[in-house]
């Protein structure tokens, strides 16, 4: 089983990426964005997981870890808005 | 290895090589809205195929049931994140990159915020 | 009948996500299940004024017919868009010229109009930023035309016959 190491190793370096946009990014929305997309990349590596580990309570955490994602993305943007969360 | 597998590690590298793009291209683009929109297309559909190798490789309907639903969700979710991310980026002042064509936004986004200063 | 409907939508998600039966001998397990009613229960009683809307019950069958040929065309939409992104981001000189334009839509339904903006943020190129009553601000990656008429015809035109067929 090489190729999962492989795709391990791209999903890796999408959250390296992504990381690297979340230190270096200019402005507040841009580290904004790379949290969301961080979020959906990780719900792929828990897939991954469960393939290899082929265990169900991995893809219960992929949707949790989706819901807390969108969530946050949410709270994210109304804050960049400048409006309060009771709005 | 049966058939099945195969097809669905195909879906998988495939799913993992559209999320590695889509991660480039946040790195790689100049400005914000490009970014987001790169990033968000790419990476919602190279989620969407992983979830779906992990429905067709396991082949046990309670794995993949849930993969189904989790997809369904991320499809519905993304863009919905996506558009509140760019209008949450533009009304906190962020400008459209420099050699942008139109920008029929401007308008908009001053009426939403006199609005806003008269509620106050 | 909204509270009804949103039990029963709650009670078929509460048994697709936890799938009651017993992974060796297949048997359905009834403690989730009566589980799932008591909560589904709960969960349409209270919320279900603020959250469901009355479903539309006239055309079922067609609409289900259109959403299903629908959700095929999107998926298909998507893919291009994909590699149209792939081949912009490898591209050494990045080809793009990015603007917000406006677009009109004539669909009425508030249901309707967020399955377009979803549709636009998902295909080639464009990112719906706004939607003011029936304007919508659409980021464009690559702008092939400026006014509210171009614009309207290149990226809504394709998904709006569809989408009423669906929703109105």
């Amino acid at each position: 089983m090489m190729f999962i190491y492989f795709i391990a190793g791209l999903l890796a370096a999408s959250c390296f990426m992504c990381l690297y946009r979340i230190g270096h990014g200019p402005t507040a929305p841009d580290r904004s964005v790379a949290i969301d997309i961080f979020g959906t990349v990780v719900v792929g590596f828990v897939c991954l997981s469960a393939v290899v580990m082929r265990k169900d309570f991995y893809i219960n955490l992929a949707i949790a870890w989706a819901l807390v994602s969108f969530i946050g993305t949410l709270a994210l943007s109304k804050h960049l808005e400048g409006r309060r969360f009771d709005e | 290895m049966s058939s099945n597998m195969i097809v669905g590690y195909i879906f998988i590298t495939v799913g993992a090589i559209f999320d590695f793009f889509g991660c480039m291209g946040l790195v790689r683009l100049p400005n914000i809205y490009n970014r987001l929109q790169a990033a968000t297309k790419c990476v919602t559909l190279g989620t969407i195929f992983i979830l779906a190798g992990t429905a067709i490789v396991t082949a046990d309907p309670a794995i993949s049931i849930k993969a189904g639903l989790c997809a369904v969700f991320v499809l519905i979710t993304s863009p919905t994140g996506a558009h509140a991310l760019a209008r949450g980026a533009y009304l906190s002042g962020v400008k459209l990159w420099e050699k942008s064509v139109v920008d029929k936004f401007k308008e908009r986004a001053e009426e939403i915020k006199s609005q806003r200063g008269e509620a106050r | 009948m909204r509270k009804i409907t949103l039990m029963i939508f709650s009670f078929v998600i509460w048994f697709l996500l936890v799938w009651p039966f017993d992974p060796v001998t297949g048997k359905l397990g009834l403690q989730s299940v009566i589980a799932g009613v008591v909560v589904a229960i709960l969960v349409g009683l209270l919320f279900g004024d603020k959250i469901a809307r009355e479903l539309p019950l006239s055309r079922v069958f067609s609409r289900i017919f259109w959403l299903l040929v629908y959700v095929p065309m999107v998926l298909w939409y998507v893919v291009i868009a994909n590699l149209d992104v792939v081949y912009r981001v490898v591209h050494p000189d990045m080809p793009i010229h990015p603007g917000i334009v406006k677009v009109k839509t004539t669909l009425k339904n508030p249901a309707g109009r967020t399955m377009l903006a979803n549709s636009i943020t998902l295909t080639p190129g464009t990112l719906t930023v706004d939607i003011v009553d029936e304007y919508l601000y659409v980021h464009w990656i690559n702008v092939q035309a400026e006014d509210v008429e171009g614009a309207t015809k290149k990226i809504v035109s394709k998904f709006e016959g569809m989408l009423r067929r669906i929703f109105e």
